[in-house]
């Protein structure tokens, strides 16, 4: 008994549903014989892990499908032993190196060196390297990137690479210029419905127009996060008719909340609660990026127009410092004083300047 | 006939290195430092060198793609040939560890060794083989202080039968001690009659057709990176000859490949911040009923950018040459759209959230342009 989201992945490059054009080329390239290195970007839920999965498949046949996993040991140039997680089958590997940390460079080479200097062994294979996807690609630090330049021009005849990433803006460009850039946009709200009487069909059910409408738009572009939803929501209410309403997650309405808390009233006592409320969340693992763009977004919605672009460029100010200082909660915090400052004095019509 | 071609196909399959398979930045890589495009001024004091065999410490820098690891590569051929190159040259980069271990121990005990005597070119030409060795350190930028430290003083005792050569982007990034040691020779940004001719050089040479509109795309979008323009264009030909029937290459493509924004949503994203795009300034005298205005239109249309996953960087360098190159638009307000990117660029370095600095900008260069 799987999720809906994995029992429904689709497994080739015939079976994805949205970015035709996109599978088409991917075909064609696996078919080809000289298969290039790839990076893959695009947001969240828009389905590039799949078409990484389909992509190999198409490659190398079911084989890829027999995966195993496996525990590596390495050791950091200090003699630290780290323990990374490797899941591989007999015609490619897949790696996490942010699970090193500061040591991914230690991972990148070690690994890449060993993968690229051996042979594929088997004869029946279809292609005589091996591929190597790596995850999370832009979480990659800057000394492992530079590791990877010239790994990935020496053993080309041995190895190909395909990267994973949410964004290239943290790679470095001569990464980009040695990859074959793959842009999956999320899908539009057409595409997921069509997803989603997909499945519907698939276990044998109706589903009504207006309840995969609003599933639709509810998830943003994140397919996963629909499937995951339309799951929820059958378990609820098996018919699916009538007003449905999605739950939202519950860090989103804490968010929300922290959010009126904000915009209701600002006083010192306020900012103690609300920062209650902060450590709160923090505590239950939710990234404090995401917090702070949460509550910033609601906070927005319901002040006046003239101050949403202050309110939002504190917001990328105090993230900016969030990433470069230590501790998550001192920058939270002075973006909620900053706003309650920001909204008395546009409220009572303080006059700014003295203040700056 | 038959006969022969299935022969032919099975010896191939056995090489190890199928050369249609290299990239081909190696494969086209330049045999002689004639070949190197561009670069004429550090190519003439080099061919100099070629006639004295004597080489100073070089350091080689500039931005990627512009050829300072070919041209080193193609001078030690020239001078060693390929039978004296092995155990004359030695390349370390960054994907070996060089910390200050290897610079004590694999670059020193290297660079002591007296050269080996000259073996006979098996290939009949004559090669100059001077007495000593080089070693070449690529990347040299991402190695340590500390191992650059060390390699001050090796530098200085085996100078006479070692020669080093630092191949680096970023020249500050090199200790000041090792930089006074050697002769700095400058890379720039290859000019597009240069790319354009190495690319068509290329594309004969794959026989592939190539449309000087393409060409001139792949150069545009690359920005004098040679390596990079002659990597697209191998995925692009790649991508077109891998549908069947081959289909012709189109700038399209290559702008896909290079993940350059479509010029129709940035133009639709400036039209949002309220400057008005010269293709349709005729158009732009109709009200758009209905649609969102402000704050809340900007942060629509950065959710749509976002959505469609193109990153951060490219998009504001995009947004960044259409309105720095607006011609309307004053003086003033162009300066203040220049510190926002500016600052966002800092915030995109340090690993700042993406869509959040888009958002950032887009406000302040609304703000910009309708306020002022």
């Amino acid at each position: 008994m799987s999720l809906w989201v994995d029992k429904f992945r689709p497994k080739t490059l015939d079976d994805l549903h949205y970015h035709q054009s996109l599978s088409a080329r991917l075909k064609s390239l696996a078919a080809s014989a000289d298969f290039p290195h790839m990076l893959f970007y695009g947001p969240s839920g828009a389905g590039k892990k799949t078409r990484i999965s389909c992509t190999l498949r198409q490659l190398f046949g079911s084989g890829v499908e027999k995966l195993k996993i496996d525990q590596r040991v390495f050791i950091s140039p200090s003699k630290r032993k780290l323990e990374i997680n490797i899941v591989q089958s007999n015609f490619h590997i897949e790696i996490t190196p942010s699970e090193a940390g500061n040591y991914d460079r230690v991972v990148i080479q070690d690994l890449l060196k060993e993968i690229a200097q051996t042979q594929q062994v088997d004869l029946n294979a279809k292609h005589r390297f091996k591929v190597v996807v790596i995850n999370e690609a832009d979480s990659l630090s800057r000394d492992a990137q530079a590791a990877l330049r010239r790994t990935m021009e020496k053993y080309m005849s041995n190895m190909r690479i395909i990267l994973c990433a949410n964004s290239t803006s943290r790679l470095i460009a001569p990464i980009k210029s040695r990859c074959l850039l793959m842009r999956v946009a999320a899908p539009n709200p057409e595409e997921m419905q069509m997803v989603l009487e997909h499945v519907a069909k698939k276990l044998k059910f109706d589903l009504p127009e207006e309840a995969s409408q609003q599933i639709a738009e509810d998830c943003g572009g994140n397919m996963r996060k629909a499937l995951l939803v339309f799951e929820a929501l059958k378990m609820q209410s098996p018919d699916l008719s009538g007003s449905l309403k999605i739950a939202k997650p519950d860090w989103e309405t804490y968010c929300h909340k922290v959010a009126d808390l904000i915009v209701q009233e600002q006083s010192p006592a306020r900012i103690l609660e609300v920062r209650a409320k902060l450590y709160e969340l923090m505590t239950h693992c939710i990234p404090p990026t995401i917090i702070l763009k949460t509550v910033a977004e609601r906070v927005v919605e319901r002040v006046d127009e003239a101050m949403k672009a202050d309110i939002m460029h504190w917001a990328a100010f105090y993230e900016t410092r969030m990433r470069l200082g230590n501790k998550k909660i001192y920058h939270l915090e002075a973006w909620v004083v900053k706003v309650m400052s920001l909204y008395k004095h546009f409220m009572y019509n303080f006059d700014m300047a003295d203040f700056e | 006939m038959a006969f022969f071609q299935a022969k032919s196909t099975s010896t191939a399959s056995k090489h190890s290195v199928d050369p249609a398979h290299q990239p081909w930045v190696e494969k086209y890589r330049p045999k002689t430092i004639d070949d190197v495009s561009a670069q004429e001024h550090t190519v003439a004091v080099l061919k100099k060198t070629l006639v004295s065999t004597n080489l100073p410490h070089m350091l080689f820098y500039g931005p990627p793609g512009t050829g300072k690891t070919s041209t080193i590569l193609a001078l030690a051929r020239q001078l060693f040939g390929p039978d004296n190159f092995r155990n004359r040259v030695l390349e370390l980069n960054a994907s070996d560890e060089r910390g200050i271990s290897i610079v004590r121990e694999k670059i020193k005990s290297f660079a002591r060794q007296t050269p080996r005597a000259q073996a006979v070119a098996s290939d009949g030409n004559v090669y100059p083989c001077p007495p000593y060795k080089i070693i070449i350190l690529d990347e040299a930028d991402s190695m340590t202080q500390d191992a650059q430290g060390a390699l001050r003083r090796i530098m200085e005792t085996y100078a006479r039968i070692t020669r080093f050569c630092l191949v680096c982007n970023y020249v500050t990034r090199i200790i000041e001690p090792l930089a006074s040691r050697c002769s700095k020779f400058r890379f720039t940004p290859l000019d597009s009659t240069s790319t354009s001719s190495r690319l068509s050089y290329i594309a004969s040479a794959e026989n592939i057709d190539v449309d000087p509109e393409v060409i001139s795309t792949l150069i545009e979008t690359s920005g004098g990176d040679l390596r990079r323009s002659i990597t697209y264009l191998q995925s692009a030909s790649r991508l077109s000859s891998s549908t069947n029937p081959p289909v012709p290459i189109t700038p399209h493509d290559i702008q896909e490949i290079a993940g350059v924004v479509p010029t129709a949503s940035i133009n639709d994203f400036v039209r949002t911040l309220g400057i008005s795009v010269i293709e349709d300034m005729d158009v732009d005298g109709l009200p758009t009923k209905g649609k969102l205005k402000g704050f809340n239109a900007v942060q629509k249309k950065v959710k749509g950018i976002m959505r469609e996953g193109y990153s951060a960087s490219q998009t504001l360098s995009q947004l960044h040459d259409t309105i720095i190159l607006h011609p309307t638009l004053p003086a003033r307000q162009k300066a203040k759209c220049a510190l926002a990117f500016a600052e966002a660029d800092k915030a995109l370095c340090d690993g700042a959230d993406e869509e959040l600095w888009v958002l950032e900008v887009g406000l302040r260069i609304h703000k910009a342009v309708t306020i002022s």
